[in-house]
């Protein structure tokens, strides 16, 4: 049954792609869209399975065969549900089926045939992603992993004409390439050193040792998958794809690069929370970088202009929290935020996407204004997924931010706490700018406000591919009704879906927390004399004695008071007198420019890695390395000169003796390697410990 | 010692009468009379595959310098597979191109010949005379399209450097034989082994040779640089055909005469390959990285690739030479794909292999494009294809081996060289068509063909036990 899970898609993929050109929009958008709601269907039906399954055995596996099998190493095509995959894939197959049936009417405008290539993605990104959550080991995750991602960088660069499109996918694709790299190592080292990828025999590998202090081999494992999970989770330092990943069109920024894809390094870090929780001084790293990447996003946040860059930089910070919340080992409440966040950061997306779409692909805040009587809907959905995001109580993300909050403080990381709550303040703020500059106020406010201050940015405000064009001054209309559906549908989640996990202090149960529990352990009797971190913090935090519970409403009460200071805060610059914002940008200019610019990390890069490549590229190193480059000259040869002739010419120009002179060079080196510079190799060898491997 | 069996030379024996066979047919050809010499091709492969695999498991042994262990006939059904792959997209393209069908044939058949030769002998002046009747019809397979200058550029310089380069295999060779007094893989083995002689300059120089020998047919750097030139100038069908072929066959005569004869100075030679592993798969990656030709990508594609493979040799445990084979195996069948793709797209007067030449495949040839995806994204090692399995199990032998660096500098390129591979995909899939060029006109039995190889990369991604097995089988004849 697991199987229908991606299979679902996967068929849907396949119709699009073979077929789709030939089917005109209505049957393609409707089979993609049906097979997610199918796989909806299937998944809710195994994980209703799954929650009456006897607790000492919750999960429900499948292990099709033995994929790789052969000497030492023997991995097993499998698949396994359990609390942490359950919610993984009902977050993915529910949220996924509502922006398919938004794209439909999203994404209406384009050709049958680009339209059909659309849904054909998106279906296999899907698929991909549940073979990513559903994977019972690293291989069959990293199938996923790699898949995700290919999908994703098609979908960034969707509108391929467009050139910052497929710029930014290529950029996503560099960066990730480097968390990638990490990734595979660290599974390779993994295998090396525990003898199996499965993640459940990992953790029982794993789990009667001891944490590991300093940097062995384990915290180098741990270390190498985290690096792998900041590319495809956009943190520092490899956040920088995320932002221009919103060249995409909406719908996608809204399920790939909000609610999924970028959650699957948290979600990776989850699921071997076992095995990162006997690396302390990389949980602290993990800590450490979420909390400053949260902060680091929030700031840029408040300055950007581009409706759907403020929310992928508002994206990047809630991830920096859900790793604050693996850092500091409350997984739990990591997973919960990650579940919350993806309602209303679907909705914030599909709500800016609605507004784009009226607006003719317009972007740019500062141009947009007075929306709300226009575009009801669409307004009062938004304030919803803000409200939430903004951790008002009540709302979805006051409950999960407020767990990792309370979790941070309780084990002892007072100062992650700290920066924790200012980003919640920032976060409460930004929304509530983007807000009160999207739909309050009048539009077409050029010039005013903080336009008058920012530097000008290439907006390319064409996101459609200048097909879809509106008269800016006329009636606007507000979603169409499967964009209106979606849109109500996830606004109810925004509230709802935080009272899973309504915590202990305030009289509720933490069903979501108990619900997840199992998955953070090592699945059998061998661990129960051994204490997990996780253990020892529920112990220390979820015991609630008076003191936890007056310490958590404490918190609760600050955080809330921060959010809606936060709001008002937003509310005194942006919806009265615009001027008071500007006037701020001005005298705190250098900061300002500093914001606007997300901190240069895209020029420092560029300075740094980049163009030092490029230059090395065409100055020098493949200068002497290649024939072609040498000479360029093989597109103009033949027109003139006989083929003999050039043959002769270019002969005599001395690539076949330089050639030669290259096999020599290899010979003398090959034979004085004995001689001279295996002796040389070996001397320095002990001096560096050259690390040559055995 | 003279086993008078001939079976272990059947195979050979059914691909020599095939080329025979094909010649004299050309010669008797009328002007203008079409004869089916692919299809005889074909079946003289075929037959030389069954008795490949009626071999199987026999240890079939002929004169003592071929042997037919099942590691021999891994890797010949891998070249005979390439061979027969690349005799079916060969019809088409060789009368787009004014090819000579007679000559063509012949010459495949009789690299097959040399190929199955390298990967069979037992001796190191057959493993020579296999390279040198593999070498010689290569060349000339290089330049069969007289009237273009790259294609004889490339045939020229690769006949020369590959005369240089055979030249040190064979005084690899005799310096073999003064020092052991044989030329037998076996006597050389139990020679080096009862005599403990490490470190004599003797050995260590024979040795080097012969390394120099095979490294210059695999391709490893610095003895590569033949491969950019020869790969882009040959035809298409001509250049997927020696890439798998060519390199099959050299790696497993490296692998045999280095795991076997020479095994008792491992850690004499392994240093040195360790050195060619690291540079061929940093060559072959950064420069891959700046070619606009899809060929010469391919080519320095290739170039890395042999690098993967001698991380699996400097390893060496179990896991390592089964890596080898499957990985020899997983790469034929991609690269075939991918230079079928391209031989298919070519027109009688353009080689439409430059990167521009893609654009918006997908829309103008959604079939070769889905194709070429999977060859590229399997020779780039992502999930689920054959070449991600391979190179898991590359770099899961270095690991436990112990050889991190390998491991670190394989990993590192391969997610490098993924990036040129994916700038064809997103040519093909992210522009639109130029519109320009007229579609070429694609054979159905080609298009078969290309359907076939994808799906057996993705078979051997999905389910690569069985072929695994196989290898396992065959490495347990030999070391």
């Amino acid at each position: 049954m697991l199987s229908l899970i991606p299979l679902l898609p996967f068929a849907g993929f396949l119709v699009n792609a073979t077929l789709g050109r030939r089917l005109p929009k209505g049957v393609s958008g409707g089979v993609a869209s049906l097979a997610m709601l199918a796989s909806f269907a299937v998944a809710a039906a195994a994980v209703r399975r799954l929650a009456g399954l006897d607790p000492g055995a919750f999960a429900i596996s499948e292990t099709f065969y033995s994929w790789i099998a052969s000497g030492d190493i023997a991995i097993d095509l499998a698949f396994r549900l359990d609390t942490l995959s359950a919610v993984m894939v009902l977050v993915i197959t529910g949220i996924g089926s509502l922006i398919h049936v938004y794209s439909i009417a999203y994404m209406h405008e384009e050709p049958d045939a680009a339209f059909a290539r659309y849904f054909s993605y998106l279906n296999l990104f899907a698929a991909f992603m549940l073979v990513l959550v559903l994977g019972s080991s690293f291989p069959v995750m990293f199938v996923g992993w790699e898949g995700v991602g290919l999908c994703s960088y098609l979908l960034i660069g969707f509108w391929f004409t467009k050139k910052s499109a497929s710029d930014a996918g290529r950029k996503a694709f560099v960066v990730n390439r480097v968390g990638d790299y990490a990734f595979v190592l660290g599974m390779l080292l993994l295998l090396a050193h525990v003898g199996t990828l499965d993640f459940q025999a990992v953790a029982r590998a794993v789990a009667p040792q001891a944490p590991e202090t300093g940097f062995g081999a384990l915290s180098i494992v741990t270390l190498l998958l985290f690096i792998g999970a900041t590319g495809k989770s956009a943190q520092i330092p490899l956040h920088t794809w995320l932002p221009d990943a919103m060249e995409g069109p909406t719908p996608v920024s809204a399920l790939i690069h909000a609610t999924t894809m970028v959650t699957a390094g948290v979600y990776m870090i989850g699921r071997n929370a076992v095995l990162f929780s006997h690396t302390p001084d990389v949980l602290v790293i993990v800590a450490v970088v979420g909390a400053a990447t949260a902060l680091f996003a929030g700031t840029i946040g408040l300055v950007q202009t581009d409706i759907k860059r403020v929310l992928a930089y508002s994206t990047v910070s809630q991830l920096g929290y859900m790793f604050l919340a693996m850092g500091v080992g409350a997984f739990g409440a990591g997973i919960f935020h990650l579940y919350t966040h993806a309602f209303f950061k679907a909705l914030l997306f599909l709500g800016s996407g609605a507004v784009i779409h009226a607006l003719g692909g317009e972007q740019d805040i500062r141009r947009m204004g007075g929306l709300r009587r226009e575009l009801p809907i669409t307004y009062w959905t938004f304030v919803v997924g803000a409200l939430a995001i903004a951790g008002v109580p009540g709302l979805a993300g006051f409950f999960s931010k407020d767990a990792i909050l309370f979790e941070t403080f309780a084990r002892g990381h007072v100062v992650l706490w700290i920066v924790g709550a200012l980003t919640s303040l920032l976060t409460a703020a930004y929304m509530f700018r983007l807000v009160f500059l999207t739909f309050h106020g009048t539009r077409l406010r050029q010039g005013s406000g903080e336009a008058a201050s920012a530097a000008p940015r290439d907006v390319d405000a064409h996101a459609h591919g200048g097909g879809h064009a509106r008269d800016h001054g006329g009636h606007l209309h507000d979603a169409p009704p499967a964009m209106a559906l979606a849109l109500l549908l996830l606004a109810l989640g925004s509230v709802a879906a935080g009272y899973v996990g309504v915590p202990h202090a305030l009289g509720g149960g933490n069903r979501l927390h108990s619900w997840l529990e199992p998955a953070f352990t090592a699945s059998t009797a061998t661990v129960a004399d051994h204490e997990t971190a996780d253990d020892a913090a529920d112990d220390h935090g979820g015991g609630h004695g008076a003191d936890a519970t007056r310490l958590e409403l404490n918190l609760m009460g600050v955080s809330s008071a921060l959010a809606l200071f936060g709001i008002g805060m937003a509310a005194w610059f942006w919806l009265g007198r615009r001027d008071r914002a500007a006037a701020i940008a001005e005298r705190a200019g250098p900061v300002y420019r500093l914001l606007l610019n997300k901190y240069y990390v895209d020029q420092i890069y560029d300075a740094a890695i980049v163009r030092p490549l490029v230059a090395l590229s065409q100055v020098g190193l493949w200068r002497g390395l290649d024939v072609r480059l040498i000479d360029g000259a093989v597109n103009g040869v033949g027109t003139t000169v006989s083929a003999a002739a050039t043959t002769l010419r270019r002969i005599q120009s001395g690539s076949v003796r330089t050639y030669a002179g290259f096999v020599l060079a290899g010979v003398i080196l090959v034979l004085g390697y004995y001689p001279v510079i295996e002796p040389i190799v070996r001397s320095m060898a002990s001096v560096f410990a050259w690390p040559m491997g055995r | 010692m003279i086993s008078p069996s001939f079976n272990a030379i059947v195979p050979m024996l059914c691909a020599t009468a095939g080329a025979l066979v094909v010649m004299l047919a050309e010669s008797w050809r009328a002007r203008g009379e079409r004869m089916p010499l692919g299809v005889l091709g074909g079946i003289a492969l075929s037959a030389a595959g069954i008795a490949l695999a009626l071999l199987w498991d026999q240890q079939a042994s002929s004169f003592g310098v071929i042997v037919a262990d099942n590691f021999g006939i891994f890797v010949s059904l891998v070249v005979v597979v390439a061979g027969l792959v690349s005799i079916a997209f060969s019809s088409q393209v060789l009368d787009r191109d004014g090819i000579p069908r007679g000559e063509y044939y012949a010459l495949l058949l009789f690299a097959i010949v040399g190929m199955m030769m390298m990967a069979t002998a037992n001796d190191l002046l057959v493993v020579f005379i296999g390279l040198e009747v593999m070498s010689v019809a290569v060349y000339v397979l290089t330049g069969i399209r007289r009237d273009d200058p790259r294609g004889v550029e490339g045939a020229f310089k690769y006949f020369l450097l590959g005369a240089f380069a055979s030249a040190f295999l064979l005084y690899g060779v005799a310096f073999t034989f003064g020092l052991t007094g044989t030329t037998r893989l076996d006597g050389i083995g139990q020679f080096l082994a009862a005599r403990s002689m490490s470190s004599s300059p003797m050995v260590l120089l024979a040795m080097g040779l012969l390394l120099v020998g095979f490294a210059f047919k695999i391709s490893a750097v610095p003895f590569h640089m033949w491969t950019p030139d020869a790969y882009e100038g040959a035809p298409a069908v001509v250049t997927g055909f020696m890439s798998t072929g060519v390199k099959a066959a050299a790696f497993a005569a490296f692998t045999r005469v280095f795991l076997s004869a020479f095994e008792p100075f491992s850690a004499d030679w392994a240093p040195l390959v360790w050195y060619l592993a690291i540079a061929t798969m940093v060559l072959g990656t950064v420069v891959g990285v700046a070619q606009h030709n899809l060929k010469r990508m391919l080519a320095y594609s290739s170039i890395a690739h042999g690098g993967y493979l001698l991380v699996g040799l400097v390893a060496a445990n179990q896991v390592g030479k089964e890596a080898i084979l499957f990985y020899l195996a997983a790469y034929a069948v991609t690269n075939l794909a991918a230079f079928g793709a391209i031989a298919l797209l070519g027109t009688a007067d353009r080689a439409n292999d430059t990167l521009q030449d893609y654009r918006g495949l997908w829309q103008s040839r959604p079939m070769v494009a889905g194709v070429l995806t999977v060859a590229l994204l399997s020779l780039g090692g992502l999930p689920p294809t054959a070449g991600f399995i391979g190179k898991w199990y590359i770099f899961s032998a270095a690991v436990s081996a112990g050889y991190y660096g390998l491991a670190i500098a394989g990993v590192l390129t391969s997610v490098i060289s993924v990036f040129f591979y994916l700038r064809v995909v997103v040519m093909m899939y992210m522009t639109e068509p130029a519109g320009t060029i007229a579609p070429p006109v694609v054979s159905r039995a080609a298009l078969a063909t290309l359907a076939v190889t994808a799906a057996i990369i993705l078979y051997l991604g999905v389910l690569p036990t069985a072929l695994l097995d196989l290898a396992a089988a065959s490495i347990d004849t030999i070391f």
